[in-house]
């Protein structure tokens, strides 16, 4: 095709470009990886250092999720990877350069996410795998190791991923809707780690049900083999829940981009 | 083409641009002239569909600058030569934009060369100088082959080479038949590239001419005489066209008259003649005079305070 016309599949292309030549937005994708990989070993050698004492505690034993404790870190990059793959557009003023070739403007919201997703999963799968194998080949020198094909075993390694993909398409809402680098972080920060801290100051059970809900723990419930109900919901529910909030911050951020002043 | 009907902009209780008329026609360089914060920008953010207009309408070509299939062949902008990624080569700055509308990439090379940047189009378009990133800002312009471009400011910050580049570029591409809309707070950088003039002030037009109307209704020129007797010249030269005052250097300031009448008058009347000369009124004094009651921030005269 050689007519020229703006299509959702050639700005992806443009914004693939933009990715690969942006070097903060690489950064945050590698240290994203790092942060899952390094922090997993390191958890899971600490953890085989200290094993679970006691009946109660080896059950709820969850080796999976040692290995995966890098994720909880790797968010804030993965988070920050969204944040910076729009604001940097608006920081430079570059957002008007592509909005005046992309006028409907929306092509370039969804291309941005799409691209930005495929870039997280690419590299936090691999990650997200290799870390797990590492984590249990440390776990099972005292043997809490567990293998990849017990029952949801895959799918909280699998999900972990996934989760760093949502956590960046929330930091790149977030960053369309705040067109701020140091804004867009900061709800960032106070969305994920704020939020839930507040909550927790309410009573004990009140806090464990609304806590539930809250965007990290929803979505931070896929990567645990076994959730408890009583503080967290199921896997997908949960992780159902937090992309909601992505989706819901990102139809904002697209009525935002979409009417008025670029 | 560019249709400008009826134009307003609010920004809150801010009128940046009211009630604008006016058509930019193909072929030709057309200045857009005004104070600083007379609304140039918002005016052309309009036409790149980037800013909505409050009433009124723009075309660009006949349709809504957002209205078409691939804007970067219908109008090509540069706002903010600095609007780059800082770390991000000029090269792929170019290619990502050509890539948003299926342009090949040898354009992209093309652009680059028409724009003398080949040897540097590997480089992070932040560490470009000015002179350069105006360059890249005109090469992403051009990019989609634009019927119709629109710069602003292009010329500022250029060193003598920049803006002899410039203004080629700008008489080629009206020669080529594209309609070219520049803006410029200075009279004299639009003076020899611009043969229609758009002037704005406080976001209303203030004209609508070519550039040699412009001139030619700008305050006359006058002529300044020194002669033997100035008290009996002024008198010989009073008459109801011509007006007739005192330098305060004692030269007489005559206009209306031209300076071969006036040497003859004086000969004519025995009286010797030391200097004889025309001064034309300059482009920016015009300028200034048509906007004076339109500028938005102006120091104020220590003549007025007095």
């Amino acid at each position: 095709m050689s007519t020229l016309q703006v299509t959702q599949a050639r700005v992806m292309k443009s914004e693939w470009t933009k990715l690969r030549t942006q070097p903060g937005a690489l950064w945050s994708l590698l240290s994203a990886v790092i942060l899952v990989v390094a922090f997993g070993i390191l958890y899971s050698l600490l953890r085989v250092a200290r094993p679970p004492h006691g009946a109660a505690a080896a059950a709820s034993f969850d080796p999976t999720s040692v290995s995966l404790a890098g994720v909880q870190l790797a968010q804030v990059a993965a988070g920050v990877l969204g944040v910076l793959l729009i604001t940097s557009e608006y920081a430079t003023g570059l957002i008007r350069t592509t909005l005046a070739a992309v006028p409907r403007r929306l092509p370039t919201l969804w291309g941005k996410a799409a691209v930005m997703t495929g870039a997280v999963v690419a590299v936090s799968v691999p990650a997200a795998v290799a870390v797990f194998l590492a984590g249990q080949a440390i776990l099972g020198r005292q043997h809490l190791s567990v293998s990849f094909g017990e029952p949801g075993v895959a799918r909280a390694v699998i999900g972990g991923a996934l989760y760093l993909a949502v956590a960046a398409l929330l930091g790149l809402a977030l960053g369309a809707l705040l067109r701020s680098t140091a804004g867009g972080i900061a709800a960032l920060f106070g969305l994920l780690f704020a939020v839930p801290i507040l909550v927790g100051f309410l009573p004990g059970s009140l806090a464990d049900e609304i806590g539930k809900y809250l965007p990290g723990t929803a979505g931070l419930a896929v990567t645990t083999v076994h959730p408890d109900p009583a503080t967290s919901l199921g896997p997908w529910t949960g992780f159902g829940v937090f992309c909601a909030y992505a989706l819901v911050l990102l139809a904002a951020a697209a009525v935002r981009m979409r009417r008025g002043d670029a | 083409m560019i249709e400008i009907h009826e134009l307003t902009k609010r920004y809150g209780p801010t009128t940046a641009v009211s009630d604008l008329t006016f058509a930019v026609r193909p072929g030709t360089v057309t200045g857009f002239l005004g104070p600083n914060g007379a609304g140039k920008s918002t005016t052309m953010r309009m036409i790149l569909g980037l800013d909505e207009p409050t009433s009124g309408s723009v075309t660009v070509n006949g349709r809504a600058p957002r209205a078409h299939a691939a804007p970067l062949h219908e109008v090509g902008g540069m706002l903010d030569p600095r609007a780059v990624h800082p770390s991000r080569s000029a090269y792929h700055h170019l290619l990502a934009l050509a890539q948003t509308t299926g342009i090949r990439r040898s354009r992209v090379d093309e652009v680059i060369d028409a724009v003398g940047l080949r040897s540097v189009a590997g480089r992070p378009a932040g560490k470009f100088s000015l002179g350069m990133a105006q360059r890249l800002g005109i090469a992403a312009a051009l990019l989609g082959d634009p019927a119709t471009v629109v710069l602003d400011e292009p010329v500022n910050g250029l060193d003598v080479e920049g803006i002899r580049w410039m203004r080629g570029m700008l008489t080629e591409l009206a020669a080529q038949g594209k309609t070219v809309f520049v803006s410029s707070h200075l009279m004299s950088e639009i003076a020899q590239t611009a043969t229609r003039l758009i002037v704005i002030g406080k976001g209303r037009l203030i004209a609508d001419t070519s550039v040699a109307d412009f001139i030619a209704s700008a305050a006359p020129a006058s002529v300044w005489v020194r002669s033997s007797d100035q008290r009996a010249l002024a008198t010989l030269l009073q008459s109801p066209d011509v007006t007739v005052s005192f330098a305060d250097d004692g030269a007489l300031v005559v206009s209306g008259l031209l300076a071969e009448r006036i040497g003859a008058i004086a000969a004519a009347a025995g009286i010797a003649v030391a200097e004889l000369s025309t001064v034309e009124t300059s482009l920016e004094d015009a300028f200034v005079d048509l906007t004076k009651d339109a500028v938005e921030y102006r120091a104020a005269s220590l003549e007025e305070e007095k």
